[in-house]
């Protein structure tokens, strides 16, 4: 537990100090957001039902956005190869680093979530719904794209075979998160989905490390 | 008589005559399944009640998709044997058999668009079946992708490894959430998984097309792992000797 | 057999097009992929040959040269 610990820490220091990168992403969340109603026009009832799906696009496009620098830097100076080599579980070091892309890329995407979804109509419980699904959404798709960052480490054009690599295996998440505000504002109740939703989050947290750090030892190889 | 060890034929150079000497008989075999197949599908099969002849297109579009998905779990597989036991031939394998797979997915979706366009009026509907194939495509390309921008061999072969297995964990879990998402969504989208009540002959037209079609992706396979090896063994003895 | 002439077979109850399109598709991905792919064979066999045929041309020169001499 230390060892995820004491990774957390060092990568939210180091993001600390290059601010602008986190923001970054963050307004492209929002900017992304904002270009639907341009694109598809003001129309309340028709913004009302597309937010979900757009808002959990955007989400998906703004946590791609910062996955290439959860490793990129690490294995350009050599740390990822002493992180290896260490003493300490490797895969509890890489936990570390997944769960400080969250906290740094998915869980601000959901506190600014509620602010985007009230541009596109939704009432009160609708936002509370699209909330709770991209709170549980979110480290699902850190801990996936995890896995495809580890596989693009140091690779050419890296950022957006990323893309093409992950965004397929976002696609489930993708359904049923959106789908939970969609059932909710159905008034079928957004349970069921929310918890299939979570029910892949724990299937990845067991299997997403293995799979990232075995990806990281071929690429370091 | 001497037990067979299979571990023989892991030698690129054991393999690649051996290979040369199977794909014409896999291609003849294609070939003659597909015409039994054909045969039967256009011939034999009757008339559809509500769809008429258009229907016919299954007889290529089933045993494509059916193609698709198959190749991708043989990728997978070998994949996995070529990451588990360090065998290169296994990865060289995988590879070999990407881009066939993605063909055939790009044509069932095609066929699937043709199919779709006079039955239901659209080029392109959110089928259940049809999305999923979509996005087995865009597996297929990510690890087509990848390995082409690794340029070191063996790392591009693990790297593809990982993604493949990946993958094939998540096709039935995408296959499923597609399937949902189609089934909430219904209002007025079709699907055209309303296929036509099953005549026997119906089956086994597409039962032996989809065996050409397997029969031909071995083939396929074969032609371009013996591509593969001769790219990549190109500096050792045997290839120089085979060569000359 | 259903089909009363070969232009009914074609026509396919209106549906040719789409029908023969699809298996049209089929036949010429299935017939062009094989065909890239000796067309590599090609390729790789001739490129790994020259150097090969070079140094033989090489001896063989060589040799020549020595009864010559």
């Amino acid at each position: 537990m230390n060892a995820l610990v004491v990774s957390l820490r060092r990568d939210l220091l180091l993001a600390a100090r290059r601010r602008t990168e986190v923001l970054t992403a963050l307004f492209f969340f929002v900017v992304v957001a904002s270009l639907f109603p341009l694109g598809v026009g003001p129309e309340t009832a028709l913004l009302r039902r597309i937010g979900p799906g757009v808002l959990w696009v955007a989400a998906l496009l703004a946590t791609l956005l910062g996955l290439p620098r959860m490793f990129a830097a690490d294995h350009a100076d050599g740390t990822l190869e002493q992180m290896a080599l260490s003493s300490q579980p490797f895969a509890l070091q890489m936990a570390g680093k997944v769960a400080a892309h969250w906290l740094l890329c998915g869980l601000p995407l959901v506190l600014l979530a509620p602010l985007l979804g009230l541009q596109f109509g939704l009432d009160g419980e609708a936002l509370a719904v699209l909330m709770l699904s991209l709170l549980i959404g979110t480290p699902l798709m850190s801990l996936l794209g995890a896995i495809g960052a580890a596989l693009t480490v140091g690779v050419r054009g890296g950022g957006v075979l990323l893309a093409l690599l992950v965004l397929p295996l976002f696609i489930p998440a993708l359904v049923f998160g959106a789908g939970a505000v969609d059932a909710h504002g159905a008034g079928l109740g957004a349970g069921g989905h929310l918890s299939v939703l979570g029910a892949m989050l724990a299937v990845a947290v067991f299997f997403a490390p293995w799979a990232t750090t075995a990806s990281l030892r071929i690429a370091m190889e | 008589m001497k037990p067979l060890n299979l571990f023989r034929f892991a030698s690129p150079a054991t393999f690649y005559p051996l290979a040369g000497r199977l794909q014409p008989w896999f291609g003849a075999l294609a070939l003659l399944l597909a015409l039994a197949g054909l045969g039967i599908g256009f011939l034999v099969a009757p008339t559809d009640a509500q769809q008429g002849e258009g229907y016919r297109i299954i007889f290529v579009h089933v045993p494509a998709s059916w193609t698709a998905m198959l190749v991708y779990c043989a990728m997978a597989f070998w994949a996995a044997v070529g990451l588990a036991f360090n065998i290169r031939l296994a990865s060289m394998m995988a590879s070999a058999l990407a881009p066939t797979g993605a063909m055939f997915a790009l044509l069932s979706l095609l066929t699937g668009a043709l199919w779709g366009k006079p039955m239901w009026g659209a080029w392109w509907v959110w089928d259940a079946r049809l999305t999923s194939t979509l996005i087995l495509f865009f597996l297929y390309l990510g690890f087509i992708a990848l390995q082409s921008a690794i340029d070191d061999p063996r790392r591009a072969d693990k790297a593809g490894a990982v993604l493949a297995l990946v993958g094939v964990v998540n096709v039935p879990i995408i296959y499923f959430s597609v399937r949902w998402w189609n089934t909430l969504h219904q209002g007025a989208s079709v699907s055209l998984a309303k296929s036509p009540a099953m005549a026997q002959t119906m089956l086994w037209a597409m039962l032996l097309v989809a065996l050409a079609f397997w029969m031909y992706s071995i083939a396929v396979a074969l032609a371009r792992v013996r591509n593969l090896i001769l790219e990549r063994e190109r500096h050792t003895e045997w290839v120089q000797h085979a060569m000359a | 057999m259903q089909w009363h002439s070969v232009s009914e077979f074609v026509a396919m109850g209106g549906y040719g097009f789409y029908v023969w399109g699809s298996v049209g598709a089929c036949a010429l991905a299935m017939l062009v992929e094989p065909w890239l792919l000796r067309r590599r064979h090609r390729q790789l066999v001739r490129g790994l040959r020259r150097p090969l045929r070079a140094a033989r041309l090489a001896a063989a020169t060589v040799l020549i040269r020595r009864h010559a001499a």
